[in-house]
């Protein structure tokens, strides 16, 4: 019945160059819970390079994709290989603060790290001013407006400057200039040479960031391909129906 | 009723008059039960924290069991606590019966287990939240607790004053390893049964109303520090 399932998986080339370095590899895998295949990839390369975007309906397993690819949870079957020495930070769905001042949440990154205290001060200025944080610097973090959140939370995720960061819907629920803002850090972060995995459901959002797209369905990646080519001709039915109903809106 | 109104006419005289012989057991008692609570919150606090985020087999059980020493009769604790520290006792070399200390050994035995399992539900709530961000920023299970337990502080601080109650009120552990001996072992609550028991009820009562303004003073400031940990805890 499985294989079956696997065998009708759409394996389209990526349009990632397919001689970049691979920064994460997806090997058989599959997370089951109460007898619920809730991720089954058989095969997935991410490489060097562009933003990689997953998009999927809810409840897709787009989240939990994330946090397999992020080692945060195991898979019951298969391996994800990456570089252990790369450094890697992801900002949730729902970002978590900590019971902490602005500047507090990322100092304390810094600090986990043991970055020295002199750098840390500075490190922590560059990265508020980056979120426009800085009259908000001594705040407690929960008091932030979603948005003011949602920022914190990225530059904070960007604090180490890893190679790989991880993004669940960052600018869901904010308005279109918060958007833009947290787009731009992205791009930054990207041209910086971080490699960006992010899930988003706007199609508009996906085409400004650009790279390839994750297309996922009940656990499945049914396509892997390139932005425009994905918005303009998908070829599974699954993701025609996806982004008829997303442009709808 | 006139008896009862004047003893406690005179009873607030001796408060307020400074009276030697009361201000002693007071300081007695806040002594023995303050550090009881220190102790107490030295184990309790790291415990409860690693119940609350380790996983290894028995946990559960263990978890049970302090949840259920929680509820422990203090006249049992004491009775344990006397057959420890009496002469034939394990610890009857260390001559500790009737002492301040006894009575201190006797009230962390008491309370721990109320820190442990109080900060453990505390750090439990904390955790679920944290617990992938924590992970995610590279801290392994065991290196956050020195987060949840600071993150939980407000909280926690209502854990350890509910020991802090538990302690300062008790009669039935310390009236056992301390024997309620005069200016050595009297605290407030062995001195209440005793005046009490003989009608002196002006210095029981005056020791009855410093004992209730500490339970108010301690549920105010449960309350109080439960409001700054709404504020931080602000979502
Ligand atoms: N621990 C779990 N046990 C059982 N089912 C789970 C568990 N975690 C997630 N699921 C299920 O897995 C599915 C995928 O969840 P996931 O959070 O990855 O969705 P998603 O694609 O991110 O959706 P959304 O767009 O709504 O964020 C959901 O149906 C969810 O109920
Ligand atoms: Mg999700």
């Amino acid at each position: 019945m499985l294989e079956q399932v696997n065998k009708a998986v759409w394996q389209t080339s990526p349009i990632m160059d397919p001689k970049a370095p691979t920064v994460l590899e997806l090997c058989d895998i599959r997370l089951i819970r109460d007898e619920q295949h809730l991720v089954n990839i058989p095969n997935l390369t991410i490489r060097q390079g562009a933003p990689t975007l997953i998009m999927g309906p809810n409840g897709a397993g787009k989240s939990l994709l994330l946090r397999l690819m992020h080692g945060l949870i195991s898979p019951t079957q298969g391996r994800v290989d990456f570089d252990t020495d790369v450094q890697q930070a992801m900002v949730f769905q729902r970002p978590v603060l900590l019971r902490r001042s602005v500047a507090g949440n990322i100092d304390f990154v810094l600090k986990a790290h043991r970055i020295p205290r002199a750098v840390r001060k500075d490190r922590v200025n560059a990265l508020l001013r980056m979120a426009d944080l800085i009259p908000k610097a001594r705040q407690s973090a929960r008091t932030l407006s979603g948005g003011e959140q949602q920022r914190l939370a990225l530059v904070r995720a960007l604090a180490l400057k890893p190679k790989i960061l991880f993004l669940d819907e960052p600018t869901a629920s904010l308005d279109p200039s918060a958007t833009h803002a947290i787009e731009a850090l992205i791009r930054q972060a990207n041209d910086a040479g971080t490699k960006i995995i992010m899930v988003t459901h706007d199609p508009g959002q996906a085409s400004r960031l650009g790279g390839e797209i994750v297309f996922l369905h009940k656990g499945q990646v049914l396509e892997q391909t390139g932005v425009s080519d994905f918005l303009t001709e998908p070829k599974s039915t699954a993701a025609k129906h996806y982004l008829a109903g997303g442009l709808l809106f | 009723m006139q008896d009862f109104a004047s003893s406690l006419h005179s009873s607030f005289g001796m408060i307020l008059s400074g009276d030697a012989q009361l201000w002693a057991i007071v300081l007695l008692s806040l002594r023995v039960s303050l550090t009881a609570v220190m102790i107490a919150s030295v184990i309790g606090l790291p415990l409860g924290a690693f119940l609350a985020v380790s996983r290894f087999r028995g946990r559960q059980i263990l978890v049970v069991m302090i949840n259920a020493l929680m509820g422990l009769p203090p006249v049992v604790v004491g009775l344990l606590v006397y057959l420890m520290l009496s002469n034939s006792g394990p610890l009857g070399v260390l001559q500790l019966l009737y002492t301040p200390t006894a009575m201190i050994i006797a009230q962390v035995v008491l309370i721990t287990p109320i820190i442990a399992a109080l900060s453990r539900q505390i750090i439990q709530v904390l955790d679920a939240e944290y617990d992938e961000q924590l992970r995610s920023i590279g801290l392994s299970r065991l290196g956050s607790i020195p987060v949840l337990l600071w993150d939980g502080r407000y909280n926690l601080l209502t854990a350890v004053l509910a020991g802090f109650g538990r302690a300062i009120a008790e009669v039935g552990a310390v009236i056992i390893v301390g024997g309620n001996i005069n200016h050595v072992t009297r605290v407030m609550t062995t001195s209440i049964a005793l005046e009490t028991s003989k009608g002196n009820l002006e210095l029981a009562l005056a020791l009855g109303v410093i004992l209730l303004l500490l339970a108010l003073i301690v549920n105010a400031a449960v309350s109080f520090i439960g409001q700054g940990a709404r504020q931080t805890a602000y979502a």
